[in-house]
């Protein structure tokens, strides 16, 4: 691939900046779904009759619809600012994307349909697929970004295709498996704070119980990637970058310390840490790549040569710096008026 | 069938099953809106009733409107990655930021409105109402800026291999663009007005509710009288501008072979893809007229554009007189009901037939589209892209065997959700508040 800029060049630096707020978008993405995704997959485990189970869905049920407009957002900022490895990343990864959306989809209605029949057997049939189509989400994008850690098989032209099965190799279901294990933990914390009594007890045993999964997880993924990417070259030539890992060990620390003093949103919060700091390491690994190529690097789709023309960085910029803050300011509030331990009112929603 | 065949239709499913579900949302989103606020001012709770009967048909749709837009911004990377790559300078950031300044606003507050009865004060409510509305229709601004630079192209040059943008306000005020929006939109309306309408007239053909749905009945008959002439006339105007921006789309939509001035239009066509259609009884001058208001113009004909250029004649005909013929049809029905709407009792075949036309509007919104999209072809991006090099170098087999599972899986959920739909609106409001999950 032909590069577009010269390093150095106002085009480099805007680009630049999409690079990072590219990894921002996607972390934040991960946070927010992460734990309705979480929550989902937990459904069948901890819900004992249909009070627990319409606690649990009411939990995430005012959210998820907001969180998930993050991976349009992480989409569409790869499309806009980065539209060669949009299509590269897109087309390539074809098999892993539309199972994505297809239980994306699945997972969205349910919601709504669960309710509307006063059936055992429907209400059941919309549980399972919510439980499902929650777990596989998570699955594959572990996967698809386990492939993308590793590197994908790109030739000159930047298209390729990894066949579904391409994609299902060992590093890339260890992907797979960590992202499900942290969205389960972030879950149970979720749970933790919007819950009450024995359901709130089982939540908290739950989280308990999946945090030394989570570590032993992290530190294996982590020897795995050493041997099996060349996300740590990075790391390898400026040694100071390993401060980043700082981010989520002190996330699994704090995790830890606050779900035993009962300060859930503070574990939920490290939680977060968590999750940010594991995406800035993978981001700051593949940098300055959105798509590395692997066996063959010289056709990575990188900073350079997949940015869009300056006048769209720039226009993009100044959208993003207008309606990024209301955003979270306006998600912020919500959260903060509809995040409230869930009451009996709340359960005939 | 070969990929690009085949991406062709998976991208005509997944814009067709969404478009079911869009109109709906864009329209009864602001009818709703309004009903909270007529709450609010006056304090009448049949005010509030309304809006929670309807919003809990609307919640259904808007569910599966929302899920399904979700795969379509993806298709065009994976379907679609060499468009993507060609075009995504400009067509991208549209997309972004229809995320960001749209997407985001309607989807958080859908949540804050479905759940927020009991804790926002009733005018708190209303304004997320207004914001999911606002939001809704916002979207489909950015939507169509970006379907019209595919129509009409502007705003760009070609540059390292693509089309990088130079005048993005050239982009976003588009005559095409807003010629669609303003068309969209009152079509929207006119749907959830004849929506509105047809439940109503179901419950008071069997006089439950009477109060209930005679003022439902009021709104919707006004709404739907007030923007099916609107669409109409706008519809018209959009068609004047595609003599000069889409030739080809005009000539193809009337079968319009020869380049004439005083051109006719023929009361009776059968519509061939070559010069083998058949027309007879000409009104002379009046194709003329629809294209540029004036009955001596020049109008184009398809022999004078090259083959390879020329659109699917036959569905682009037929897609365009589906469309003209429902638009006719409903400032008339919509016209009789309004001046009718206080002795409706009187006219218990009028009060039977409006169910049936609830589908009506849907077909002619497809149909439109239909005739928008297929008439562009065989480019993606109109005289800049063909839709034949756009297409991303996936196998066959892969994109056949997600096109199959996506029309199974939207076929049961999109009946699914129709049933629950229709469940809930003959169901009739309650009296209490609790709505179950």
């Amino acid at each position: 691939m032909e590069t577009l800029m010269e390093t150095g060049s106002l085009h480099y630096y805007l680009a630049m900046i999409w690079f990072i707020l590219w990894g921002v978008l996607w972390a934040v993405y991960f946070i927010l779904d992460g734990f309705d995704l979480g929550v989902g997959t937990l459904l069948p485990f901890l819900a004992k009759n249909e009070t627990d189970k319409r606690a649990i869905l009411n939990s995430t049920g005012p959210f998820w619809d907001g969180n998930e407009v993050w991976l349009i957002a992480a989409g569409g900022v790869t499309f806009a600012a980065f539209p060669y490895a949009y299509a590269q990343m897109f087309s390539g990864l074809y098999m892993a994307l539309m199972l994505l959306l297809f239980t994306l989809i699945v997972r969205g209605v349910s919601f709504e349909f669960r309710s509307k029949v006063e059936s055992e057997s429907w209400k059941k049939i919309w549980d399972t697929a919510h439980a499902l189509c929650s777990f596989l989400p998570a699955l594959l994008l572990g996967v698809a970004f386990g492939n993308i850690f590793q590197g994908i098989p790109l030739d000159e032209t930047g298209f390729s295709q990894a066949g579904l099965f391409g994609l299902l190799n060992p590093y890339g279901i260890a992907g797979g498996i960590l992202f499900v294990t942290i969205f389960m933990m972030h879950g149970a914390l979720w749970l933790c704070i919007r819950t009450t009594g024995e359901l709130k007890a089982r939540a908290e045993r739950m989280a308990t119980k999946l945090w030394p999964g989570v570590v032993v997880l992290t530190v294996l993924f982590l020897a795995y990637t050493a041997v099996a990417t060349q996300l740590f070259s990075n790391y390898m030539v400026y040694p100071i970058l390993f401060v980043i890992l700082l981010l989520p060990v002190a996330g699994l620390v704090l995790m830890r310390t606050y779900l035993g003093a009962g300060k859930y949103w503070m574990a939920w919060a490290s939680s977060c840490l968590y999750i940010a700091g594991t995406a800035l390491f993978g981001v700051v690994g593949i940098f300055p790549a959105l798509i590395p190529s692997n066996p063959n690097p010289a056709n990575s789709l990188t900073i350079m040569n997949s940015a869009s023309s300056p006048l769209t960085l720039q226009i993009m910029l100044g959208v993003a710096l207008v309606f990024v803050p209301i955003v979270i300011a306006y998600q912020f509030w919500v959260y903060k008026t509809l995040a409230t331990p869930l009451t009996e009112d709340d359960l005939h929603y | 069938m070969d990929v690009l065949m085949l991406s062709r239709l998976q991208f005509a499913a997944a814009t067709m099953f969404h478009f079911i579900f869009v109109p709906l949302t864009l329209g009864l989103s602001v009818l709703i809106a309004c009903m909270e606020t007529a709450y609010v001012r006056t304090g009448n709770e049949v005010y509030r009733k309304m809006a929670k009967f309807w919003g809990k048909i609307f919640l259904v749709n808007f569910a599966l409107g929302v899920v399904t837009g979700i795969t379509l911004e993806f298709q065009f990377g994976t379907n679609w990655s060499r468009y993507s790559a060609y075009v995504g300078d400009i067509f991208g950031s549209l997309l972004a930021i229809e995320a960001t300044a749209a997407f985001f606003l309607e989807s958080t507050f859908i949540g804050v409105w479905h759940f927020g009865w009991d804790k926002l004060s009733p005018k708190a409510h209303a304004i997320t109402a207004w914001l999911v509305a606002g939001a809704s229709n916002l979207s489909a601004v950015w939507i169509l800026i970006a379907n019209g630079f595919m129509q009409n192209p502007v705003g760009y040059t070609l540059r390292n291999g693509r089309a990088e943008l130079t005048d993005f306000f050239a982009v976003i005020t588009n005559k095409y663009a807003w010629l669609e929006f303003f068309h969209v939109i009152p079509a929207s309306l006119l749907l959830a007005g004849f929506f509105i309408v047809g439940i109503s007239a179901w419950h008071l053909l069997r006089k439950s509710n009477t109060e209930f749905f005679q003022k439902s009945f009021n709104l919707g008959i006004s709404i739907a009288l007030v923007f099916s002439v609107v669409t109409a006339v706008e519809g018209h105007i959009h068609g004047n501008n595609l003599s000069d921006t889409q030739p080809a789309k005009l000539a193809a939509m009337e079968s319009h072979w020869e380049t004439q001035r005083q051109a006719p239009m023929y009361l009776l066509v059968i519509p061939g893809e070559d010069g083998n259609a058949l027309q007879a009884l000409p009104l002379p001058g009046v194709l003329s007229f629809l294209a540029y208001n004036d009955f001596n113009a020049e109008v184009k004909g398809l022999n004078d554009i090259p083959k390879e250029d020329r659109p699917p004649v036959v569905l682009s005909f037929l897609s365009f007189r589906l469309m003209v013929g429902l638009g006719t049809l409903f400032p008339l029905l919509a016209a009789f009901g309004w001046v009718m709407r206080n002795k409706l009792d009187k006219f218990p075949l009028y009060l039977k037939a409006m169910p049936y036309v609830i589908p009506l509007p849907y077909i002619a919104i497809w149909a439109g589209w239909t005739l928008t999209e297929v008439g562009r072809q065989p480019w993606i991006v109109y005289g800049l892209m063909r839709t034949s090099d756009a297409v991303s170098p996936v196998g066959a087999g892969e994109v056949g065997f997600t096109l199959v599972l996506m029309t199974v899986l939207y076929a049961l959920l999109g009946a699914v959700g129709i049933w629950l739909m229709v469940k809930l609106a003959k169901k009739g409001p309650e009296d209490h508040t609790p709505i179950q999950v």
